[in-house]
């Protein structure tokens, strides 16, 4: 939160995470819901009223029904419940997030723990290829990449993942350099450690903690990314419930079923909303240096 | 500062290179075969070959990325498609009407997002401090594409308020015809005094400025907070304040002014950011700028417009980042020295 707070923590004993919560309200808040939404998401089809829905199910009966206690989000023009149906794109918009930030981790963070601690040409090169990839606003090279693929959600992952790694080979490489020139890496030099073991065993897990921070920040905006390529066509297809293809469906019709683009889009501004409290909420906590998120 | 200024540009460069060589990859290299969508699905081997040559997939990697790259260089960014117009040609036209829109966005972003980053910073912890820092949190998490249906839905459907499609009324274009000069109807009816089309074009703006002003205007909101916050720590603010000035004057002549370079820094990189989010927002409000026009690229698969305006785009964005590095390093001597 504030830098009172920070020092408030960091002068206090080392608390639990009860009271590091209780002290950031919105934080807790942030972690709560975050919480109830990745449980909404694997719960998914004990919760859902229709299951079915979820799918390529038609109910020619019940088509543009608004919303009501038996469907609470209305139906859409095949009468599939909207409510099983963005209950669902939860799945997917979380699972999309996650699997971008694992791979942009995977392949970032060693090559920029690489780059820091060693340095010279490799840390050239490295840098100078990830300033070519932040050279493109990330929706834009993902579209690019997407749109020359087959559309699909797993492609749309791909388009997304491409553009989401240099971020993390940046922010390691950046951490790894400062850990690199501390007193106990040279100690581990002097007592004839290799190299290897050096950047795994100590440079590494020291660099770790903005990665997470970042890696709780940029859930919302790889959600935000996934559902505009969606919105545009290049993401996930018919019958997949995904919350932007979902918006682009409802638009023709959003005039008089407002209900078919509001509930879809508002699940994406709260999950979006949600995961971007709870990464600043623990950047705040953390990580106190780093005040200012990426544009 | 001349050595900063070579430094500075040649790495620019070497990143235009690169942006240019990455987009060889996207319309060449990912798609598989290029000459195959180019001849449709029922042609010949020899009509498949033919295509090859025709376009120089038969020559070995490196020269087709020379020829791409001369090609970007002197202008011939390919044939869209669907308008089987120059692309360059389409983007200029497509142009204006985007740097309208998000030049409208940016003014509204700033003059929001900077009176509540300070507001947050004066009174933080403090109620107006959470108030802002949620709004922006709001904005930068607020998908746009849905956030200009729900406008439209408020402001046009039920309230009938202001106009959701196209820059101006059209019916003006008979009673008064407006001269263009540089294609941005605001400018083009200010310019020549058209007052109707100039209010016209005005409440067309509104809502999709207000759109693509979301998220710049989170993003500048938190920046003026972090970097009034950042500066209110440092040793002369102290020093102000020991020395009795009133609150007020420490915030506007001591805190503010060195808060401001970051500030314009990020603008200049959600400029380009809120170019990208036009794809999301033009189409719906039927604004016919470079975001409808890519939408509608993406739509029908047209390759070469896609990377052409992914191309323009990035371009945009590698000069704006030049420029703010050169403006800010002549308004503060520190920054040649890293």
């Amino acid at each position: 939160m504030s830098d009172t707070v920070l020092v408030d923590s960091d002068l206090a004993p080392p608390g639990s995470v009860v009271t590091l919560l209780r002290r950031n309200p919105l934080l807790a808040a942030a972690a709560a819901l975050g919480l109830l939404l990745v449980l909404l998401a694997l719960f998914a089809p004990l919760i859902a009223p229709h299951p079915a829905d979820a799918g390529s199910a038609t109910h020619p009966l019940d088509t543009f029904l608004p919303p009501s206690l038996h469907h609470l989000f209305g139906t859409d023009p095949v009468g599939r419940d909207m409510f099983s149906r963005v209950l669902y794109g939860t799945r997917i918009s979380l699972a999309v997030a996650a699997v971008v930030i694992a791979l942009s981790i995977v392949v970032g963070v060693p090559l920029g723990v690489a780059a820091g601690a060693l340095g010279g040409v490799v840390d050239t090169v490295l840098m100078r290829i990830t300033d070519i990839f932040l050279a493109f606003p990330a929706l834009l090279l993902a579209l690019a990449f997407a749109s020359v693929l087959t559309p699909s959600v797993t492609n749309a992952t791909i388009a997304i993942s491409v553009t989401w790694w240099p971020w993390y080979a940046r922010l390691a490489r950046g951490q790894a350099a400062s850990v690199a020139g501390r007193p106990f890496i040279a100690s581990c030099r002097a007592l004839g450690l290799s190299p290897a073991r050096t950047l795994l065993r100590h440079v590494l897990p020291n660099s770790l903690t903005p990665i997470i921070v970042q890696a709780s920040a940029d859930v919302g905006g790889v959600i935000l990314t996934a559902a505009a390529l969606s919105f545009l066509g290049v993401g996930a297809q018919d019958p997949t419930p995904e919350w932007g293809l979902l918006v682009n469906q409802g638009q023709a019709y959003f005039t008089t079923q407002w209900w078919l683009v509001t509930f879809p889009g508002a699940a994406i501004l709260l999950t979006a909303l949600v995961f971007n409290l709870l990464g600043d909420g623990l950047r705040d906590v953390l990580d106190p240096r780093r005040v200012v998120g990426r544009a | 500062m001349t050595p900063f200024l070579v430094r500075r540009t040649a790495h620019g460069l070497v990143v235009v290179a690169g942006v240019v060589i990455l987009t060889f990859v996207i319309a060449r290299v990912v798609p598989g075969d290029p000459a195959s969508s180019w001849v449709g699905p029922h042609a010949s081997a020899a009509q498949l070959r033919a295509a090859r040559h025709t376009l120089g997939l038969d020559r070995p990697l490196p020269v087709q990325i020379w020829r791409y790259f001369r090609g970007v260089v002197t202008g011939d960014w390919g044939v869209a498609i669907t308008t089987h117009r120059p692309v360059l040609s389409d983007l200029g036209t497509r142009a204006p009407a985007s740097l309208e829109l998000v030049g409208a966005a940016l003014l509204l972003a700033l003059a929001a997002g900077v009176p509540a980053g300070l507001l947050a910073a004066r009174w933080r912890g403090a109620a107006p401090d959470l108030l802002v820092r949620l709004a922006a949190v709001f904005g930068v998490s607020m998908p746009s594409f849905w956030f200009a249906l729900i406008l439209q839905l408020v402001f046009f459907q039920r309230l009938h308020l202001l106009p959701v499609s196209g820059q101006y009324d059209p019916a003006l274009d008979t009673t008064h015809p407006l001269s263009t000069h540089v294609h941005m109807p605001l400018v083009d009816s200010l310019v020549s005094g058209n007052w109707p089309v100039f209010t016209s074009a005005l409440t067309h703006l509104v809502l999709p400025a207000i759109v693509v002003a979301a998220y710049p205007g989170g993003i500048i909101a938190r920046m003026v907070r972090a970097a009034v916050l950042d500066t209110l720590g440092e040793d002369h603010v102290r020093m102000v304040r020991a020395l009795g000035f009133a609150e007020r004057t420490v915030f506007a002549r001591y805190a503010l002014k060195p808060a401001l370079n970051p500030v314009v820094s990020v603008t200049a990189l959600v400029f380009a950011y809120s170019l990208a989010n036009t794809f999301l927002v033009e189409a719906i409000f039927d604004w016919g700028g470079l975001g409808s026009y890519a939408a509608a690229a993406i739509q029908s698969l047209d390759t070469p417009a896609i990377v052409g305006v992914t191309l323009f785009i990035a371009l945009v964005y590698v000069a704006a980042n030049l420029a703010v590095d050169i403006a800010q390093a002549a308004l503060d001597p520190r920054i040649k020295l890293r």
